[in-house]
């Protein structure tokens, strides 16, 4: 099986079992508050991570190019409350003329 | 005590029906990326279709694209759902039914479906989440597969800018998640950790190793 439907296959069962196991095996009960608090903190913390990563890591290297130009302009979008698709498209574009012209 | 007339499945999907286009045009992007890491066509659809959970997908792909190892790709991806576990236990006490039957409707369950559904006071309505749901599933799909098989007219996708579509998509995911100081100091310093660790460890290690962030909810809870 090539490296693709690997991660495709992996990554699914292990969606699908995270999402099924509350409903399916805990019922009513919910998490202890200190997990609860931890568990919280783990999607602004990834994505943080990610946000930093795509946009100055090249491989092993922090390469400043024509994505910071993008995700500049993506933050004016989102500061300026500007649907997601929006936002996309603006950083997309923005990278794409910052290309062309550099 | 104010009557409220009962919701139904059509309430979830109106609800979030403007929602849909931005997710069907965030499958879209992802269909591109995809294909431009090198995935083929078909997989982002089947992945879209099985998993159903955008930034995990895209945190995943992101990773292989940029010459991750397979581990390092599933275990971001799990990472990234890590929430849906606890999300997961929030909608449980309103699932009825079966567990067939709740096990097919958890995986409904997306932020975006999640949070229409809530009532407030941790009740939350299944019609809306299931309707909500079904609603942004059918949009990803659509959207996945229009963007992967579209991408062989499209060509390379840095020339459109494409690759800042993921940092931008991120942006745009992580800022609602910043609602606590605990919150903003997570992303903060997970970002710091991931931008440190860069030059150092192979790709998607420094992502994973950001979740360590999420520690500093144990000394602020």
């Amino acid at each position: 099986m090539s490296t693709t439907w690997l991660v495709v296959a992996a990554v699914g069962v292990a969606t699908v079992a995270i999402k099924a196991t509350g409903p399916v095996l805990l019922g009513g009960r919910s998490l202890p508050a200190r997990l609860a608090g931890i568990v919280d903190l783990l999607a602004p913390a990834l994505l943080s991570a990610l946000v930093v990563t795509q946009a100055l890591a090249d491989g092993r290297a922090i390469v400043l190019d024509a994505r910071l130009v993008g995700v500049a302009a993506a933050g004016i979008a989102l500061w300026r409350k500007a649907p997601i698709l929006l936002v996309i498209v603006v950083a997309a574009a923005a990278t794409a003329v910052t290309r062309l012209l550099v | 005590m104010q009557e409220r007339p009962p919701r139904t499945y059509r309430d979830g999907a109106r609800a979030v029906a403007a929602l849909a286009v931005a997710v069907a045009g965030f499958g879209v992007s992802f269909g591109l990326l995809a294909r431009s890491a090198g995935m083929g066509w078909l997989a982002p659809i089947v992945m879209s279709s099985t998993t159903f959970a955008g930034s995990a997908q895209f945190a995943a792909v992101s990773i292989l694209g940029t010459g991750g190892t397979v581990a390092a790709a599933v275990a971001a991806a799990v990472l990234l759902n890590a929430r849906y576990w606890p999300i997961g236990v929030s909608v449980a006490p309103w699932l009825e039914g079966p567990a067939w039957s709740r096990f097919l409707r958890a995986q409904l369950v997306v932020d975006e479906s999640w949070a229409v559904s809530a009532e407030g006071d941790g009740r939350f309505d299944p019609r809306i989440l299931v309707g909500a749901g079904l609603t942004l599933y059918v949009a990803w799909v659509i959207g996945t597969a229009v963007g992967s098989l579209g991408g062989e007219i499209l060509g390379d996708p840095n020339a459109l800018g494409l690759d800042a579509a993921f940092p931008a998509l991120f942006l745009a995911l992580v800022l609602p998640q910043i609602r606590s100081r605990r919150a903003l100091v997570a992303a903060v310093v997970g970002g710091a950790i991931a931008l440190a660790l860069t030059p150092l460890t192979p790709a998607g290690v420094p992502i994973i190793a950001a979740s360590a962030a999420c520690l500093v909810g144990v000394r602020h809870s």
